[in-house]
């Protein structure tokens, strides 16, 4: 019952690699957990999917893999990570590809799996959250429905003594609570510690935002070395308590600033953090700086878990068309606004069928709308139109309508981009928890 | 004195709604934060970005004050039009603010518009 070491490896699925691998290498951990998927990444990942059977995994797998796999291995530091995406099962066996060619004489992954729920969703029309619609709305443009699984499914992949754990959706704060309920044996309705836990995990998760990350403000907040800023760990106790902190030499800062911001972030009600596992309180939750980049905490709680599980669903949501063109020097933010004015202008004359647009100077009003700071004259300023349309057709005609600016707008205009894609949106429902089933799969080396 | 002298700010998104942390520099500075960051005066400040109702977490264990900030993201992050679909350039826009609700209430820095 000593202190587990827990590392950040990932906060996003496109986050630096070289800070995973100096924890892998130099952290001491016993469990290093890469939170890879954002809100619609599963569904952009399933129709990879669709196109090629083998793929649907996040596409840094292999390249982390690579640079954490040997330390890891070395010094029986367990992997845990939802970067399975839309194919956990194809991901496993990547992992054991890259174990071959590392030459590693032996490697057990474990494929977690049951967060697909798109089949009980279409045979259950339930409502969707924050809407007065229901699932079958969303009919013919389903592209995915996936359960946020909680820490209790991954115990059978960690009770198997897995080196690896891979799964699709699970909830971010989850693949931080499991290794920690497994090592301390915390029971599942233990909701004090799994409060706490869930605290560990919700601080991790989102990597470098709480070691120096996304807060620098010079001369405000100053950190030191972003260029290497050091992914966090944590020092766990076996009541839950912990101590946030980083790798001596890195870059980043931990105190009780950074600590606090990450606390907050993304949160509703701090007293009521719904999860798979527990209801967790962080409303009690108290930060003491108590040495150089070490911050303990403590005092979060828990009540009993929720009966349904929340599903994420994707849908096609039609094209978005986008288009920007610039003006600079004096009069610049005139001209882009005449530019405003001929696009739309042309989307009427045309007759272009948006379902909903936006055009804005950046620079002037595409951050913060009307009000905030517009009375200020930039330099130079860029013009931006973005139209949801029905079609890729109709979407390419939005960058069309901007790049003709070029010969039929204002002076001084340059710098054209263009882009098209589709969209892919998500709602939320809850689905009852006996009807989400969770596998684990062993793959051997 | 204006709120970036004492605090730093952190925004996150929820679907729809936008969060935004306040958090004092000094602890000391809690209850100057507070007082001036009412839910009434954060939605103002946020006029023609917010359009749902403000909800004020105090946390003063933590010297910190957390708001949500409902429909805020132009239908929620994977909807959105705009170029900052997360919000996440939200939590600058709230440093401007005077410290002192007394002093700017009808000023320039609520809305422009008004001379």
């Amino acid at each position: 019952m000593t202190v587990f070491r827990i590392g950040s490896g990932a906060g996003y699925s496109g986050d630096r690699i070289d800070p995973a691998r100096d924890l892998a290498e130099r952290g001491q951990l016993d469990a290093l957990v890469f939170e890879c998927l954002a809100e619609r990444t599963i569904s952009l990942a399933q129709l990879r999917r669709s196109a090629d059977p083998d793929a649907g995994f996040d596409p840094l797998l292999e390249a982390r893999m690579r640079a954490v796999l040997p330390a890891c291995v070395a010094q029986g530091v367990t992997i845990i990570t939802n970067m399975g995406a839309a194919n956990p099962l194809a991901a496993g066996k990547a992992v054991l590809d890259v174990a071959r060619e590392l030459g590693l004489s032996r490697l057990r992954v474990a494929v977690v799996t049951g967060d697909d729920v798109l089949p009980w969703m279409l045979a259950h029309d339930v409502p969707l959250m924050d809407s007065d619609q229901s699932v079958r709305s969303l009919d013919g443009r389903l592209i995915s429905a996936n359960a946020y699984l909680g820490a209790d499914a991954l115990l059978p992949a960690l009770q198997a003594s897995a080196d690896v754990v891979i799964t699709g959706r699970v909830a971010d704060p989850a693949l931080f609570l499991a290794p920690l309920m497994f090592h301390f044996g915390w029971a599942l309705d233990d909701w004090q510690r799994l409060g706490q836990g869930i605290v560990v995990g919700h601080l991790l998760e989102c990597a470098a935002q709480v070691s120096g990350g996304y807060i620098a403000d010079p001369g405000f907040v100053d950190v030191p070395r972003l260029d290497e800023v050091g992914f966090p760990l944590a020092e766990v106790q076996v009541d839950g308590r912990c101590v946030i902190t980083k790798l001596a030499g890195t870059g980043g800062r931990v105190d009780r600033l950074t600590c606090t911001a990450q606390l907050l972030y993304e949160l509703e009600d701090p007293a009521r953090y719904l999860q798979p596992d527990v209801v967790a309180d962080f409303s009690g939750v108290h930060l003491t700086e108590v040495g150089p980049d070490r911050v303990q905490v403590e005092g979060a709680s828990g009540h009993p878990r929720p009966d349904q599980l929340k599903v994420t669903l994707g849908y096609r949501d039609g094209f978005i068309g986008e288009g920007q063109i610039s003006y600079a020097g004096p009069g610049a933010r005139a001209r882009g606004e005449l530019a405003l004015s001929v696009l739309e202008r042309r989307l009427q004359r045309l007759g272009l069928q948006t379902l909903e647009h936006r055009a804005e100077l950046i620079g002037v009003n595409a951050m913060h709308g009307p009000g905030l700071g517009t009375d200020r004259e930039p330099y130079e300023v860029r013009v931006r139109l973005a139209a949801r349309t029905p079609t890729r057709v109709l979407a390419e005609q939005v960058g069309q309508e901007v790049e003709a600016l070029y010969l039929n707008g204002p002076a001084g205009g340059g710098g054209v981009t263009m882009s098209v894609r589709e969209a892919v949106a998500v709602a939320s429902a809850l689905i009852p928890r006996e009807a989400v089933v969770c596998e684990c799969e062993i793959l051997e080396l | 004195m204006k709120i970036r002298d004492i605090a730093l700010a952190r925004s996150g998104d929820k679907g729809n709604r936008a969060t935004l942390s306040l958090i004092a520099y000094d602890p000391a500075d809690y209850a100057r934060l507070e007082r001036a960051l009412t839910a009434e005066r954060v939605l103002a400040h946020y006029q023609g970005v917010v359009h749902g109702a403000v909800q004020c977490f105090p946390l003063p264990h933590l010297g910190a004050v957390h708001f949500v900030m409902n429909d805020a993201l132009g239908g929620g992050v994977t909807r959105s039009l705009a170029l900052d679909a997360h919000g996440k350039t939200l939590s600058a826009a709230i440093l401007d603010l005077a410290l002192d609700a007394d002093k700017d209430w009808t000023a320039s820095t609520l809305d422009p518009r008004i001379p």
